[in-house]
């Protein structure tokens, strides 16, 4: 008995060590990845710092002090052994260090992203549910119609019109940036996240302002997570709709939805699970285009922004980030499938 | 035999896909009393689609027509889904082939059971499990506290099987439809589970329709026997008159089985006639 607990706490540990193995070697290959291609970019970097009415003595003194002379896996290992210290080094940008600057625009984009991913779930399930339950019939077609569209229409499209007309037309929507000006700076940061923190301080009125700046660029954004949500759910549940134990629960009498929810819908969780993390993790980047167009002051408009510039710190800086969170969303997701799949215990 | 449980006259079943159409089921016509009526026939003849068909499971593409359906007063046929949904389970329940498969893999087997019964009893929770309780153990399994909070994949076929009759027989029906309720078992557990069913069946007085295409087995454990090819009732007759069957088909089946008294090199092939078909 001692033994065997052993043995399996021992098999559990090397698990574990592969699995943080693996994730290390993500990273390093990412990181290795961006580094290299920003080398090999056409972008002077020196003269986004330096400034093209530089002479030449100030460019080289830069140069050097940027490492630039040295070979570039020698360049690569400073800059990791930077990163180990906790140092991503300073954003052209804006002067401050890169970690600081993505710690201030990344909540927004969470709030942004997090909000979306809820849509997602909350409409893409209920639709994907549907669509497999009528194979073929009304709700499958609706359900195919809304998906085609929440996957070909171009996000910044929608997000123009949809600011002319729930902005400009109806005046329903916020329109650009988080939160109205009168507000902007008003509530005090705990988390980040706007609607939190304003319903932290009880200030319900902020806390509407952010709602209604929130809810359109949310709703564009996670219209493409409905989409994929929703038809991987179908397909999950076609699958489990037609297996056998769905036969025994029919035969014992119940509801068809109490046989679609209670049963088939309780096999499916688990690739669920992943489905919302891999929807997750792409809403955090996909939020680039969305941030753009709605003025939206978050990680993905830092991102663009720093890319324009060249400013390799700031870039490689939030590719680590992006990483990380997917890594972690796998971590976490694969952590969950014991909970949901007994047969994973 | 006592008072008619099911009456089926003429009962057909096709599937239709697109301009393709399979007649599957063809004017098939018995009566199910308090017995063990068996089908047997060879697979695709037809017999697991009348046991599905009974309780209207049938896939959206099959079509279903009958003279005649009766379950009791009701009449199967006309009856609509909700009330199908009364009669499932409760009246009529069906036990499935392999518990590997017809057991809901992420639930415990003790609430796939207590559910079964909460489907058709207004019972507490604790209520449903006590008599879960029961069952497990008149289905003969030790410690049912134990097997209740286990999972699917937790239990051996045998185990699993007579879960799934516990399933069927908790809210104590008065027709249950085995559909080849051993065929994915050993044969050293097989006798066991059939020893159970048979227990139950007689303490509750239900009828039973045991589809099978094990003849010796058929043979000892049913009353009557209803032997089908490609979608029809080629004989009926009681178990213990097999030896006797008359059809040509029944005759070359029967023929086909190996004997341990009378040792053959080679089974003898079943000739097949093609008036079998429409005859």
């Amino acid at each position: 008995m001692f033994v065997l607990t052993a043995s399996v706490l021992g098999a559990r540990a090397s698990n574990t060590a592969r699995r943080a193995g693996t994730v290390l070697v993500t990273l390093l290959g990412l990181l290795a990845l961006t580094f290299i291609i920003g080398r090999v970019m056409p972008l002077d970097p020196v003269l986004a710092v330096v400034g093209p009415d530089a002479d030449s003595s100030t460019y080289d003194q830069v140069y050097r002090a940027m490492g630039l002379d040295k070979p570039i896996w020698t360049q690569f290992g400073l800059y990791l052994n930077d990163l180990l210290h906790g140092n991503f080094g300073n954003a052209l940008l804006t002067g401050h260090p890169v970690l600081d600057d993505i710690r201030r625009v990344f909540p927004a984009t969470i709030e942004l992203a997090t909000l979306a991913i809820l849509f997602g779930i909350v409409i893409g399930l209920p639709l994907g549910v549907c669509a497999a339950s009528n194979q073929g019939r009304m709700g499958d077609h609706v359900a195919r119609v809304i998906t085609l569209f929440g996957y070909s229409t171009p996000i910044f499209w929608l997000g123009m019109m949809g600011l002319l007309v729930f902005y400009a037309w109806l005046g329903w929507a916020g329109g650009a940036g988080r939160i109205d000006l009168a507000y902007d700076g008003m509530v005090p940061d705990v988390t980040g996240l706007l609607l939190v923190d304003s319903a932290l301080a009880g200030d319900w009125e902020a806390f509407a302002s952010a709602l209604r700046h929130i809810v359109l660029p949310a709703l564009i954004l996670g219209l493409n997570s409905v989409a994929y949500i929703s038809r991987m759910t179908r397909s999950f549940m076609l699958e489990q709709l037609s297996q056998e134990y769905i036969i025994t629960a029919r035969v014992k009498g119940l509801s068809r939805r109490q046989v679609v929810w209670g049963h088939a819908f309780r096999n499916i969780l688990v690739q669920l699970l992943t489905v919302v993390a891999l929807a997750y993790g792409s809403l955090l980047e996909g939020a680039v285009l969305i941030e753009t167009v709605f003025a939206w002051p978050g990680f993905g408009q830092y991102l663009t922004s720093s890319l324009m510039l060249g400013d390799m710190n700031a870039v490689m800086g939030c590719v680590l980030v992006i990483g990380l969170i997917f890594v972690a969303l796998n971590l976490i997701s694969d952590a969950l499938y014991t909970v949901f799949d007994p047969r994973t215990r | 035999m006592s008072a008619i449980k099911l009456n089926v006259e003429g009962l057909n079943v096709r599937f239709v896909n697109g301009q393709k159409e399979t007649h599957a089921v063809r004017d098939v016509s018995f009566t199910l009393g308090r017995e063990k009526l068996a089908i047997v026939g060879e697979s695709g003849s037809g017999k697991s689609t009348v046991g599905r068909s009974l309780l209207k499971l049938h896939p959206p593409s099959a079509r279903i027509s009958a003279k005649a359906m009766a379950f009791g007063e009701i009449d199967l046929l006309s009856a609509s889904e909700k009330a199908m949904q009364k009669i499932r389970g409760q009246r009529i329940s069906m036990i499935m082939q392999d518990p590997k498969y017809s057991l809901n893999p992420v639930v415990k087997v003790g609430d796939q059971i207590a559910e079964a019964y909460l489907a058709h009893h207004k019972a507490s929770r604790s209520d449903a499990r006590e008599r879960v309780m029961q069952m497990l153990e008149q289905v003969h399994i030790r410690d049912p506290k134990r097997v209740y909070n286990l999972y699917p994949h937790e239990v051996s076929g045998g185990m699993g099987q007579r879960i799934m009759i516990a399933m069927m027989v908790i809210t104590r029906p008065e027709v249950i439809i085995a559909d080849e309720p051993t065929s994915a078992l050993d044969v050293s557990v097989r006798q066991q589970v059939l020893s159970v069913l048979e227990e139950l069946v007689e303490q509750q007085q239900m009828g039973l329709i045991f589809v099978s295409h094990d003849l010796n087995l058929v043979r000892n454990y049913c009353d009557r026997v209803l032997v089908m090819y490609a979608g029809r009732v080629v004989e009926s007759l009681a178990a213990c008159d097999l030896q006797y069957a008359e059809h040509p088909y029944t005759r070359g089946l029967l023929a086909a089985l190996p004997s341990m008294d009378n040792r053959r090199v080679h089974l003898p092939v079943l000739k097949r006639d093609p008036l079998w078909l429409t005859h």
